[in-house]
């Protein structure tokens, strides 16, 4: 029985909307092969955490509706990020549980909206990955990813079946890269010595490659490695799963 | 003592150029962390415990001006004495008074965070009473002119070739020339030292990590057993404890036990658990002859019914410490006051406020493992975001700042307008990357590029591409 392909809004972030359309259209590309039918509406911005986290709840609010309204009519709402996910899941309904005409669809947007690889994993139930990829890969879990939902065992379970690729653990993997978004920018210089410390970790695995889940992760560690002149290449986990490693990986030149 | 947290920013710099402070600090989340693990995988019912113990301090919290009632009748009734104290300074002139009142010339005292509030060393000192450390970290400390650096680990700043030198300097004047560089040495010639001043000591000064409403008694717990001697032997004992401290009975002290030295130290229980009930009575062989409990306020009793009430559940086990990847980068004194870490960050603007202490609950990634590893289940990263909505409402936070908030909200408030301005913004930066997919500096983004390189976009957003695609 042909099942009717759910309508799948991707969020696509920010910071991939920016910085790194490709991931997006990684995301775009499993979710269809998954079976989803995807639109990433126009409407949507930021999920508001810059605001948020810098203690602007106005504009916090504002963007939250912003979000809430632009993906009003899909069946799922699916994220390329975990602080993102963890944002709209964990953090709307918190924020907007005094507005009267938002509170239930700041509920009903959060018990829809998904990261992506739990996403995969956990909704559609993907079990494989027809990607190949030489190398050995690290996967960094981000804080929002690991604690705010839960999420650890579906990238590895994905990853581990990508043909060639070797997947390895980065030690004290629980401890955050000290991005943060605005932290990374207000704090840098305690920021700065975070991620050399994780940068420290991620060289000690051996490993070629590493991914993560979250576009900021990935800019603040693939900026210490590069900084640091390391070889190890940084890609978005979406981008290894999905084949699509055409493109430079994070931080570095077109050859 | 007088608050650095204002200069939050450039402290933590210093304190990530200081070697001997990084070397010192990598221990923290090396010990701790791992051994904290060990001791919760080895309780099957932690989960549980911590549920019960948040309940606990709860209904504390919720009824606290009657379980202090009950727990000063009870003090009262073994022979001891409670003073109220709503300030710092009334706590201070309390402690003197009664310092004065057995003619005290020196002071033992075992480790207070309380008195680290009251800064009661230097106020002893100002009135010719000698304080004197006997946890061999406040004694270490003490020895640098240093205030602590962690609750439960006071020196954890400074290597052992530092205790070192801070022994044989100030050893010098009791005959002690040689300089001692193993650990068990530095440890013997320090209780050697202190012995003597225990004996010598009029006043015993010690914290409280509980009191209890039922038996009117105060617990300590320490792995040194140095509050032992502190408060049996001199003629006064003197508890200096925050009013929170208090708990309905044994039981419930029992309980918070259990979690304490786990999520501490990951012990199962601290070498010394060391319970006071007033002075000595006619037929016990030894103990202090005065039992005195200086109680404070200092701001806490604000925080009831608000949205900082539940810090107040704290038991000061230093877990969020531990596993704050910003505090085991900057160590404690970077904070700028008593507490550091992320139960500082909530607590030290309460208590010292907001306009001196605003940076320190901005200062975290959110990354939450304080919560995670909290036993007392304390929403830490929520209440550093409520800070965060105070500073911003109440225009502590820099006007550039807000105004760069502001302007940005402006624009992703207006997603046609955004997307003109995303697109302009990223091709901009995408031509100054110059193919080369990194760029080492970055007008306004100096913060990121001191340490890393800025990843250059890839060229174009994904909305343009999207769009493109979608009309192929």
């Amino acid at each position: 029985m042909p099942e009717t392909a759910p309508n799948v809004g991707l969020l696509v972030t920010c910071l991939v909307d920016l910085f790194r359309p490709s991931v997006g259209f990684a995301a775009v590309k499993l979710l269809e092969d998954a079976g989803c039918r995807v639109e990433a509406p126009r409407a949507q911005t930021c999920c508001g955490q810059p605001a948020y986290n810098s203690g602007d709840k106005r504009d916090a609010k504002a963007l939250a509706r912003n979000v809430i309204d632009a993906f009003a009519d899909f069946d799922y709402v699916v994220v390329p990020s975990g602080s993102c996910a963890g944002m709209v899941r964990k953090h709307y309904p918190a924020l907007l549980a005094d507005d009267a005409k938002y509170a239930d669809k700041a509920r009903d947007l959060a018990a829809r909206t998904h990261e992506l690889m739990a996403f995969l994993v956990d909704v559609r139930g993907v079990e494989k990955s027809d990607a190949r990829y030489e190398g050995t890969v690290a996967y960094h879990d981000s804080c929002s990813s690991l604690r705010e939902l839960g999420v650890h065992d579906q990238p590895r379970r994905l990853l581990r079946t990508v043909a060639g690729l070797n997947l390895v653990e980065v030690p004290d993997g629980e401890v955050c890269c000290g991005f943060g978004g605005i932290f990374a920018l207000k704090y840098g210089d305690i920021s700065g010595e975070i991620v050399r410390k994780k940068a420290d970790a991620i060289e000690s695995t051996g490993a070629d490659t590493v991914c993560a889940a979250d576009l900021g992760c990935l800019l603040n560690i693939a900026g210490r490695l590069q900084r640091e002149g390391s070889g190890i290449k940084v890609r978005h986990v979406a981008e290894i799963l999905a084949g699509m490693t055409e493109l430079p990986p994070i931080a570095e030149g077109r050859r | 003592m007088q608050p650095t947290s204002a200069n939050f920013i450039a402290n933590a710099r210093d304190a990530i150029a200081d070697d001997n402070l990084q070397l010192a600090i990598a221990r923290v989340g090396e010990n701790f962390g791992a051994k904290r693990q060990q001791a919760v995988d080895k309780l099957p019912e932690f989960d549980a415990l911590c549920g019960r113990a948040v309940e606990i301090k709860d209904d504390v919290l919720a009824h606290l001006d009657y379980y202090l009632e009950v727990y000063e009748r009870a003090v009262t009734a073994s022979g001891g004495h409670v003073h109220w104290c709503a300030t710092v300074e009334e706590a201070c002139e309390t402690v003197l008074r009664l310092c004065r009142s057995v003619d005290a010339k020196t002071v033992t005292k075992g480790k207070s965070m309380i008195g680290e509030e009251m800064e009661i060393n230097p106020y002893l000192e100002r009135h010719g009473i000698e304080p004197i450390e006997t946890d061999l970290g406040e004694y270490i400390i003490q020895l640098a002119g240093e205030p602590p650096s962690h609750i439960i680990a006071p020196a954890v700043h400074k290597t052992k070739e530092q205790v070192t030198d801070l022994f044989h300097e100030h050893h010098r004047k009791f005959g002690k020339t040689e300089r001692l560089t193993e650990g068990e040495d530095l440890v013997a010639e320090a209780r050697e030292l202190l012995r003597g001043k225990y004996l010598a000591a009029d006043v015993g000064i010690t914290g409280a990590n509980f009191l209890i409403a039922e038996t009117g008694s105060s617990i300590i717990v320490t792995n040194e057993g140095n509050g032992d001697l502190t408060q049996m032997l001199p003629k006064m004992h003197i508890v200096l404890a925050s009013l929170e401290k208090v708990v309905p009975t044994l039981e419930d002290a029992a309980t918070l036990l259990r979690l304490l030295a786990r999520s501490a130290s990951g012990q199962e229980m601290s070498s010394y658990t060391t319970l006071s009930t007033g002075p000595r009575r006619a037929d016990d062989p030894d103990g202090p002859g005065e039992y005195h409990v200086v109680l404070l306020d200092n701001g806490r009793s604000e925080l009831l019914g608000g949205e900082f009430q539940d810090i107040l559940r704290c038991i000061r086990c230093g877990a969020c410490y531990n596993h704050c990847p910003v505090y085991t980068s900057v160590g404690g004194h970077a904070y700028g006051w008593v507490y550091g870490g992320p139960m500082g960050a909530v607590l030290t603007p309460a208590l010292i406020g907001l306009a001196e202490a605003r940076h320190l609950p901005s200062a975290t990634p959110f990354c939450g493992r304080c919560e995670e590893v909290c036993p007392m289940q304390i929403p830490l990263p929520k209440m550093m975001r409520h800070w965060r909505e105070q500073s911003f409402q109440r225009r502590l936070t820099p006007g550039r700042e807000r105004l760069a908030v502001a302007l940005w909200a402006w624009f992703a408030r207006r997603p046609a307008l955004y997307h003109l301005g995303a697109r302009f913004a990223i091709g901009w930066l995408f031509r100054r990357a110059r193919g080369r997919g990194h760029m080492r500096k970055v007008p306004f983004m100096r913060g990121w590029t001191l340490t890393r390189d800025l990843p250059a976009p890839e060229g174009g957003t994904f909305q343009q591409q999207w769009r493109r695609r979608k009309r192929a």
